[in-house]
This record gives structure tokens, sequence and C-alpha cells, in this order.
């Protein structure tokens, strides 16, 4: 919000962030700010900076849609392509916390394989979530976004640079921040930060750029900040299962291969 | 300027000629030939508005909310499944208090799938916060879009324009379209109450919770209710402006001295005054009873309106499963407590574009006045459909 600066408009998604914010007849907002539903503030963004054309007040502010990453990438999808294709200069920030956590922590598109979630539990004959996250910034990319960005609140600067820079590209950006969330995660809050930037430091969480379709910046991991993924798998109760059951040493070498994959990928190792 | 036009391409001229800023609508038969009407006219540059092509009804009715929420006058259309699919958003809309106008061309609702007009859609929504108009012709629905934004507007709730599906939006009539000066005056530039803006930050869409949520809805059902006194001004304003008029919130037809009062809303009024016309030449005493606004429910006016008939008839295109027609509960609801009431039965005509002729409603007419019991009646059953239908469920 800081590095987006007062004349902004937002549309909010139902989620945490606005169920915290806006408690009648009290709101933590002082920029104007809307919530409509759950799947549709791409498309009540749309809205806005239409109607701020139509109006002839295009340069009154910049439109940012906000969601989590069930908003998003589950039931707001249509609604977010809609918004891509149809190329408004809006950014849409996804807070991606990697479940539900509203409504209790159940699954969404965005949880990670083998976590665990109140909906994707894991027992002897289940090892959590089955799927593999989605790629969201893959799909944006695919539909021409003029700025695609993610980031992470182990690095809260990385977050300003990347929304000052985001509001810089006409058209469509957006911004993926992984986020946290502690009893989801099942962990203690003290290390929330060192959660997030082991997500980044073991490749499972690639942080990077992209400017109408080409990588133009990943945040490169220093040699001594390496970690396994076991660093970042064995603190959180999500992923507990993966050291209770017999066979959870295959699924930690798949989720390394994965990091690994990322790393490759991205080139994410610093020289 | 009178003009033989297609019921679509003149509402879509009507609405131009309020001047929206943003229009968003997605398809649906029979709403098409107006969104189709008015993407023209803004290609064409007779209409200066954003015009937004979206994925989905859903977002078509998040996008006039979010431009409402800004301040620009915004317009959306749809029918049944459309209409059914933005619900969530169109009770939204209302809970905010955002002036959208809407027009919902009247179709039956699957399944089975149908394309073909009843008015189950829109009300299957009149729980949903906003008014509800109906109209009986092309050139009511032209006028009552005009009148619903400054309804709108002034009240701060939305308003559905509903008009029959095919039989006004597909059909020609000559057609009275006013001058753009005449509308400009009648109607002037949206001068919004509240609105997002950087200049004056508010919050929409707060969250409230047991201790808030009920003194906000009461405050919605409260202006819904002073609503009336709006519709009625602005139908009388109207008609010193343009000269036309069709009642406020009902209207009414050789209703004097009436035994037998038909009630009903919507194209299906103009069959009824034929029927009518030819009972009162058979001697018969039966008159009609239109309702324009569904919602606020006119109780009071309905009640005055029908006190004095022995038999009220209520003949609707819709039905609550398992109950009866919908305008037919409420009606009677209007006589709860009354000192007398007339014998009101329920007449569910037309589902799924099923014609409706004169005949069929002087039957309805003549058997009310041979017997006045109360009833319940799907009316205008084909038994054999019937009867095949039911072994292929067995
Ligand atoms: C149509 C609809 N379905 C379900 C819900 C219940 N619901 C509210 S928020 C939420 C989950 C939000 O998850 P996410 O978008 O990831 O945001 P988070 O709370 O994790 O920040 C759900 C399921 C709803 N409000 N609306
Ligand atoms: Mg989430």
């Amino acid at each position: 919000m800081e590095a987006a600066g007062p004349d902004v408009i937002i549309a909010n998604a139902t989620g945490c962030l606005e169920v915290f914010t806006t408690r009648f007849p009290r709101s933590s907002w002082q920029v104007p700010w809307i919530h409509s539903l759950f799947e549709n503030p791409a498309s009540v963004a749309s809205g806005i900076e239409v109607a701020l054309k139509a109006l002839g007040r295009e340069d009154e502010a910049k439109v940012i849609a906000q969601a989590g990453d069930g908003g998003t990438a589950d039931i707001g999808m249509g609604a977010f392509s809609g918004m891509l294709e149809r190329g408004h200069n809006i950014l849409y920030v996804c807070y991606d916390n990697e479940a539900y956590s509203n409504t209790g922590f159940q699954r969404s598109g965005l949880t990670p394989k083998d976590a665990l979630t109140t909906t994707s539990p894991a027992g002897p004959t289940s090892w959590g979530n089955l799927t593999r996250k989605k790629d969201l910034p893959a799909i944006v990319a695919a539909h021409g976004a003029a700025y695609i960005a993610t980031s992470s609140v182990g690095y809260p600067v990385d977050i300003t640079r990347k929304v000052k820079k985001a509001l810089t590209f006409t058209g469509p950006k957006y911004l993926q921040i992984h986020c946290p969330c502690v009893p989801g995660w099942g962990i203690e809050s003290a290390i929330s930060v060192r959660m997030a930037r082991y997500a980044i430091n073991s490749g499972l969480y690639p942080i990077f750029e992209m400017e109408y379709g080409k990588i133009t910046k990943v945040r490169k991991i220093k040699k001594e900040d390496l970690v396994g993924v076991e660093e970042y798998l064995k603190p959180q109760k999500r992923f507990a299962h993966l050291y209770k059951y017999p066979g959870g040493e295959e699924h930690i070498k798949a989720i390394q291969a994965a990091a690994d994959a990322n790393i490759e990928k991205y080139g994410l190792l610093a020289e | 300027m009178r003009r033989i036009l297609e019921g679509s391409q003149a509402v879509a001229e009507s609405v131009a000629m309020c001047r929206p800023k943003v229009v968003c609508a997605y398809p649906i038969t029979p709403q098409t030939h107006i969104v189709e009407g008015l993407a023209r006219l803004v290609a064409e540059g007779r209409l200066d508005a954003q015009y937004v092509l979206v994925e989905a009804e859903f977002s078509a009715a998040s996008v006039v909310l979010g431009a409402s929420a800004t301040g620009a006058r915004a317009y959306t259309a749809t029918s049944s499944q459309g209409l059914l699919l933005m619900t969530e958003v169109i009770f939204n809309i209302a809970g905010m208090r955002l002036p959208v106008v809407m027009t919902v061309a009247n179709r039956a609702v699957s399944a089975p799938i149908n394309i073909w007009n009843d008015q189950q859609d829109s009300m299957s929504l009149r729980d949903c916060g906003w008014i509800q108009m109906y109209a009986e012709d092309i050139q009511e629905a032209c006028d009552m879009h005009i009148q619903a934004f400054t309804i709108a507007e002034e009240l701060n709730i939305p308003v559905m324009v509903c008009m029959d599906g095919y039989i006004l939006t597909h059909a020609m009539e000559p057609v009275e379209v006013p001058e753009q000066e005449h509308v400009d005056a009648y109607l002037p530039p949206f001068k919004p109450k509240f609105y997002l803006t950087p200049k004056d930050p508010i919050t929409l869409g707060s969250m409230a919770g047991p201790d808030a949520y009920m003194e906000i809805r009461l405050l919605l059902h409260q202006s819904m209710q002073r609503a009336s006194f709006t519709i009625r001004e602005e139908a009388n304003r109207f008609e010193e402006a343009f000269g036309r008029s069709y009642g406020d919130l009902l209207g009414s037809y050789r209703a004097e001295d009436a035994e037998l009062l038909l009630v009903s809303m919507g194209s299906l009024l103009g069959t009824m005054k034929d029927a009518v016309d030819e009972l009162r030449d058979g001697g018969h005493p039966v008159g009609i009873v239109k309702v324009r606004t569904v919602r606020p429910f006119p109780r009071t006016q309905l009640h005055d309106a029908l006190a004095d008939a022995r038999i009220v008839g209520v003949i609707e295109k819709d039905i609550s499963l398992g109950l009866e027609g919908i305008l037919c509960s409420e009606i009677r609801s209007a006589f709860c407590g009354a000192a007398r009431t007339p014998n009101i039965s329920s007449f569910v005509v037309g589902l799924g574009g099923r014609d409706v002729t004169v005949d069929n409603i002087k039957d309805i007419a003549l058997g009310l006045l041979s017997d006045d019991t109360c009833r319940v009646e799907v009316a205008g059953i084909d038994h054999e459909v019937l009867w095949s239908a039911h072994s292929e469920e067995e």
C-alpha cells in the first residue's frame, strides 16, 4: 500500500485480508476501497477502470485488485482471465498462503503437492494434497500480461519495489506474494519469515519478474543461503505426515526434485 | 418520432438516450438483440460509453457494480440462466445501494432448457433488493427504462426492467422514440451520492456482524418501501414530459364495477385486454388490474384495487413449485387481516413459451364466474404430452 501511494482504488476479494480490515462501522483502509464478493475482484476492478476512463478520470487513481490464492486461482479464475484478456490497466495482487485460510485452511489450486489441509488430510491412505501447485504466473503470462512478478513476505523490500515497478506498466500486471499462514501451516509465528525465506532459498518458490512474456530478473539464491527442502518441510505441521508414515522419504525426494528443477529452469543459483 | 422498430432495438435506443457511461453484458437469447443494438450504437459513435466484453454474466454484473461504485451510470441486460448466474452479484449490488439498471428479457429457466418466454427468471429473484418493474408492451418497455434510471439514482436502489422475451424483444411495433433533448431534460446526468475516489476515500462492502447487519438490511427494506412514492412521482413526471402513462405501481383496464378482476403483469395483459373486451361485450363483468411493480410490492394499492371484486384470478407465467403462482401468494398477503377478502385463485400459464390465447383467458374467466371456489391451476396443459413425459420419468 505504501508503495502504491494514496492515489489508488482497491477492489478486494472476500478472504482473510478483507474480513480482518473492514468490520462495520470501522475500516483500516485510508484509500478508496471496495469489497464485493469472493470471486469477482478482477471484474469489479475492470468496472472501476472503465468507469474512470468513461468519466475522463483515468489520471485520478491506479486500480488495484487483491485476492487470495483461492479467490484468484480457483473460484475467480474465469473473471481473472477475462480481466487479463481485455487488457485493463490494473495491478492484480494475489496473496498466496497456499490454501483457503479464511474458512479454516482448506485446499486450493495453489496448495502444494503433499501439503495437508483440512480438506486434504493426510493419513495412512493419503499424502495430503494429491495435485501439484498450479503454475499461475505461467497462465498469466500466456494471456500476454505486461508485467508479472512473484515475491514474498520474507523480503518486504522486494514487494515494495515490485509494486512500484508494476505500476509503471500500462495494461494488466500480476504480483503473486507468498505469505505463510501461521495456523494453517502449523508453525510458530516467530519462524514465519524464516519459512518464507526457506521456500525461496530451497528453490520451491521461485522469485522472478517477467516483462511482456520474458523473464527479466530472478532472485538468485546465494550459495551460503541454499537450503534443502527438508529445512522448509520439517518445521511445518502441514508436512509432518511425510515424516510419520513409511514411504514419506520418497515424497520428500520428489519435492526436492521439484525444487531442483525450479533451480535449473529459472537459473536460481548465484554464480 | 414514430418508427417501426423491433422491441430490442427500441430498448437499445432508449437506453442509449439515457447516456450510460458503462455498458457491460454477456449474450443470451432473447436478450441478445438489445446488447447487439447497444454495441452498434457505440461503434457508430452515437453512444459515448465504454462497452465491455466479458467472459460471463457473473463478470458483467461485477463490472457494472464496479463502474457504478466509481460514479458512472451503468447498464446491463440478461435473461434466464444469465440472471441466475449473476445472482450473487445481484444481491451484492442492491446491498451496496448502487443504482444500476438492468433489462431482463424474461425467459424460462432450465431444466429442461428452453429459450422461450415466461417470467420465472426475474420472479425467482424478487427478494434480492432490486426494484422490479414489468412492461406490457414495447413502448412501455422503452419508457420504463428512462424512468428506471431516475428512480434508481434518486433512491440508490438498482432497477430491473422486465420485458417478455420474444413477445416484446423480437416483435416489430410502431414506437414513439423520444427526442434526445427531452430525455436529457427529464433525466439529468448522474450525480452519485458516494463514489470511489482518492479525493474522498470511502470503504464500500465492509463486513457487518450480528451487531449491525440487521439494521443495514432494514434501511434497505425501508428505502424499498419508500420507493413506491418515487415510482409514482416519476410516472407523473414522465407523463408531463412525454404525454404517456401506464399507471404507477398498478394499472387497470375496465375494472370499474367488475365482479371478477384478473391480475397479471407483462405482455400477457395485451391478450387479457382483448379477452376482457369480448367478455364485457357478452355482458360479463370482468376487468383487469395490471401489476407494474413487483418490488416494492404494492400491497395496499392492490388491496384497494381488488377489495370490491367478488373474485380475483391471478394469471402469471411463473410458479413457486410446491405452492402456486408467486404473484398470487403475494396478493393473498395483501388481504391478510382484511375485513372482506375476494376469492383469490392462482392460474399458472404460458411457461416456457406456451402460447396463451384470448380463449384461454376467457375460459379461465368464465370458469371463475361460474364457480368461484379458490383454486390453484396450472392451465393449458396438453395431457398427451404430460403422459408421455410421465412414462419417460418412470
Ligand atoms: C461463492 C463463495 N464460496 C465460498 C465462500 C467462502 N469463502 C470465503 S473466503 C474463502 C477462502 C479464501 O481463500 P483465499 O482466496 O486463498 O484467501 P485467504 O483467506 O487464504 O487469504 C472461502 C472459501 C464465499 N465467500 N463465497
Ligand atoms: Mg489463501
